[in-house]
């Protein structure tokens, strides 16, 4: 007979996980921290001023709409093993896309389709670079970023309209206060994203493609010998991606109702900043980017209120440095997918 | 059991299989037989082609001529599903698991019960857990992957074929990092897999293994199989022999040798692993040149970090680290400007750079300096004759010095390092499993190596998982454990159960070493 020994060594489980119903949830107690902070601001200044604080919360989930959805865009790609720094691109060309088509057309489903399209094909050939190029994955990137802007800027012509994006309130939910203008009383892109939040986390650590997006991410050479077909995925999960970065695009034109050259205005690497701070998992993403919507809500309605006698500049400041703060304290703890940016090679 | 050739349909046949890589024939027409049931044994030297013979039957390579048969009848090989599909497991010399996935999850990776696309996991954690009592491998199907010791994760790797209902299992090299105990359950698990009717395929370097668990034993040289015998013909000798084409020397001879003075001095150190936990705490312990100190101990135990630290490249959060009259902080440049030679234990990551040539990979430790650089220019000339010379005196099995280090096998990636550090003028040599996945020739020759560095009156510091390593070269034994030197022994005096004990916490129990304390370092760490 064989020793049956039990393991030598069992090292300690690491902290903060915990069994659910929805798998592992690692709680980021740093993020949680920063939220419920902004909970009890938001209540004492609601309190205070009732409406203004309600316009802000409003706001926070409605600018943080576009941030997860581009986010969960890079989360599955990096998950997969590629780093898409992209987005931003992937956005603008959404969101001209899917502006011209709903203009064109008048319709509204087909706009979005034709952004998610757009963005998609982008993602697609982000992947053709990174598995059949080998190419480097950040150049690959770039490149999207650079052919978003420009061919974006080039043949868009002023004067278009598209019928604008609908509001949906939750009947019997949107009267609540503060709660309710919060979270039920936005446009169809912003649920889309708390949806897409769940959606995300379930496909990824409940289903087998989650299970094998994440060996893909992680060492692609072990899913290959058991008879993963890595470049496939890579290929399928960017195209997905690629929609929601679509979603992500569509979301600006939502508020905005109209394209504007460059009207991304860097938040497809803010995206990127709140995947990372996100720990690249869903409800991660999702804390962060209202993290970042908060700020971006405080920052415009300082801005447009003039509260105070500083240049508006330096309010629009505020997200940025957010950013570039968030990315030097989260990047040194977080541990990307091990095979991110990584070309595989078949041996 | 008593195989015979004539036992029925082989489980696998290989006929005349041909590989060849660009300036090498990898596998010249070589022929292989395994039986249901049947344990064999591939033995060979480094770069011999066992690796290339396995992959083609498991599909990663398709061969060049020559067919394989299973069970009769003709594979046609494409990639490995195929072969996983037929009921051929593999276990690679590098694992293949995915290190933040759980046991389970490895284990049904690719083959995976869904229901509409949902993993059931507990379906899954229960026919794992199933699995493992059957086959008597214990894991635990929640445990994530990467928190496990290297023993166990080779046992997720065998339940992973099974899993798959291998019949015909490979095994490339497994015991290479397997401690002697984990090495023992992992025999005593393939006897059981055989007599359930499994068979076999076992590539290893140690000797010792083949004469333990398997039935016959096929060898290779230089891509060509010189042979099969039956395991109960060979003796250790006669397979070395047959290996290397020449005899071996299995033990080695060590001159007497009064030490010097102390050249390595470790003082309560203290060291963070990369989960931040102090895995090395409060080890002392000193090296005198023309000695060299074997540490011994489980894997896990701090040696890594006390190799790192003392190499300069993980930083000391307490006590000291001083090499002659240098205390060392960080900086891994200036430790070696000290005269200090590193192997290190992962040759992969640390020690070569993959896509470099042999010739840049010989000198990365001092490209930056004459002869291989004058003011800056880098001289190739140099460069160049530095790696023949290397290559010739140690021996690597290489088609070029252009050659890239990614593309040798395992045991002439060690030699190029081996090469290149020892070849110093050095005052200490790190040697971290210096001999880990070698083959037996080339152990003989790197044991020599250090030893001839010792007689040179360089202070060894000798890391090993292989307690017949330990006993065989040093001169003092220290063992680890938990992060500290709980004994220093003198091997003379010592027994391998001894050291055995200690590694595995057992002097800690009653207070006192249950080996003795060597008389050499009168203030070396004794028990405390
Ligand atoms: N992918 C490859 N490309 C080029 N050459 C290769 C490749 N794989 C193996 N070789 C060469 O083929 C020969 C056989 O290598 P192989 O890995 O089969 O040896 P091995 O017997 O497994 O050695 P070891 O005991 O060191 O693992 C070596 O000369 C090696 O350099
Ligand atoms: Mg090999």
């Amino acid at each position: 007979m064989t020793t049956t020994s039990p393991a030598p060594t069992s090292p300690a489980s690491a902290p903060g996980s915990a069994r659910s119903l929805l798998g592992r949830v690692r709680v980021d107690y740093r993020i949680l921290a920063g939220l419920a902070v902004i909970a009890v601001a938001m209540i004492i200044a609601y309190q205070w001023d009732s409406q203004q604080t309600t316009a802000v919360a409003a706001r926070t989930i409605r600018e943080a709409a576009p941030l997860i959805l581009a986010a969960l865009c890079g989360l599955i790609g990096e998950r997969s093993g590629i780093i898409n720094i992209g987005i931003e691109g992937q956005m603008l060309l959404a969101a001209f896309v899917g502006f011209m088509v709903a203009s064109s057309s008048g319709n509204l489903i087909l706009g979005v389709m034709g952004g998610m399209a757009a963005a998609s094909v982008a993602g697609l050939f982000l992947a053709w670079t990174a598995v059949a190029l080998k190419m480097d994955q950040i150049i690959a990137g770039t490149i999207i970023n650079i052919f978003g802007l420009g061919v974006t800027s080039f043949l868009y012509v002023q004067g278009r309209t598209m019928p604008s994006v609908p509001n949906w309130p939750i009947p019997g939910l949107d009267e609540l206060p503060l709660i309710g203008s919060m979270l039920f009383s936005h446009g169809p892109l912003t649920y889309a994203a708390l949806v897409a939040v769940v959606v995300v986390h379930v496909a990824l650590f409940q289903t087998r493609w989650g299970l094998r997006t994440r060996a893909v991410g992680e060492h692609p050479s072990a899913a290959d010998t058991v008879g993963v077909r890595v470049y496939f995925v890579r290929y399928r999960n960017l195209a997905i991606a690629g929609m929601l970065a679509g979603l992500a695009g569509f979301a600006l034109l939502q508020s905005a109702s109209v394209f504007n050259r460059g009207m991304t205005n860097g938040k497809g690497f803010i995206a990127l900043a709140v995947m990372i701070f996100g720990r690249y998992r869903p409800f991660g993403v999702l804390s962060a980017a209202v993290l970042f919507g908060f700020f971006n809500a405080l920052q415009a309605q300082l801005q447009f209120r003039q509260a105070f006698d500083i240049p508006p500049q330096f309010f629009g400041m505020i997200p940025f440095v957010f950013t570039i703060a968030v990315l030097a304290i989260a990047g040194l703890r977080t541990r990307p997918p091990a095979a991110i940016g990584q070309p595989y090679e078949k041996e | 059991m008593t195989p015979t050739e004539s036992s029925g349909t082989p489980l696998i046949e290989a006929r005349g299989l041909t590989k060849r890589f660009p300036g090498v024939v990898a596998n010249d027409r070589v022929d292989l037989v395994v039986h249901p049931g049947e344990i064999l044994g591939l033995l060979g030297e480094n770069g011999a082609g066992k690796s290339t013979l396995v992959k083609m039957i498991f599909g990663i390579y398709q061969p060049d001529e020559g067919q394989i048969f299973l069970r009769g009848e003709e594979m046609t090989a494409d990639g490995p599903g195929q072969a996983i599909a037929r009921g051929i497991g593999m276990v690679h010399q590098h694992f293949q698991l995915v290190p933040p996935l759980t046991v389970a999850e490895n284990i049904v990776l690719g083959a995976e019960t869904t229901r509409g696309g949902f993993l059931n996991r507990r379906a899954a954690e229960d026919e794992v857990r199933e699995l493992s009592q059957r086959f008597g491998l214990i894991v635990e199907p929640s445990d994530v992957v990467e928190d496990l010791p290297v023993g166990i994760q080779q046992r997720v790797e065998i339940l992973k074929a099974l899993y798959r209902g291998a019949e015909l299992l490979i095994l490339d090299e497994p015991t290479a990092v397997l401690t002697p105990q984990e090495t023992d359950e992992l025999l005593g698990i393939m006897r059981d897999l055989a007599s359930s009717g499994v068979g076999i395929i076992f590539i290893t370097h140690k000797l010792r293994e083949v004469l333990a668990v398997t039935d016959r034993v096929t060898v290779l040289r230089r891509g060509k199989s010189v042979g099969s015998v039956d395991t109960a013909d060979a003796t250790t000798e006669s397979l070395a022999e047959l290996m290397v084409g020449r005899s071996v020397v299995l033990q080695v001879e060590k001159s007497a040798r009064e030490p010097g003075e102390v050249v390595l001095a470790v003082d309560g150190l203290q060291v963070r692993d990369d989960r931040r936990q102090m895995s090395v705490d409060g080890a002392t312990l000193q090296v005198r040149s023309g000695e060299i100190v074997g540490v011994a101990g489980v894997e896990g135990n701090g040696q890594r970090e006390l190799v790192e630290a003392i190499t300069g490249i993980r930083s000391i959060v307490g006590g000291s680290v001083t090499i002659g009259d240098h205390r060392v902080a960080g900086h891994p440049r200036r430790v070696r400007d000290l005269g200090v030679a590193y192997i290190p234990e992962d040759r992969e990551r640390d020690g070569l750079v993959g896509n470099y040539s042999i010739a840049d990979n010989m000198v990365l430790t001092d490209y930056h300096r004459p002869p291989f650089a004058n003011t800056g220019i880098r001289r190739f000339d140099a460069v160049d004759a530095n790696a023949t010379e290397l290559v010739e005196r140690f021996d690597v099995r290489t088609p070029s010095i252009e050659t890239t280090v990614g593309s040798l096998s395992g045991g002439n990636k060690q030699k190029v390092i081996v090469a290149r550090e020892l070849s110093h003028d050095n005052k200490l040599v790190v040697a971290s499993q210096p001999t880990r996945g070698v083959d037996v020739g080339s152990i003989e020759f790197i044991h020599e190596q250090l030893i001839a560095s010792r007689d040179e009156g360089d202070a060894v510091l000798l890391v090993s998982a292989e307690l017949d390593e330990i006993f065989s070269l040093s001169d003092r034994i220290a063992v680890i454990y938990e992060g500290e030197i709980v004994a220093m022994l003198d091997p003379e005096t010592t027994t391998r159960e001894e050291v055995g004990l200690l590694m595995a916490g057992g002097g800690e129990s009653d207070g006192e070493s249950n080996g003795q304390v060597a008389g050499l370092g009168a203030d070396g760490a004794a028990v405390d």
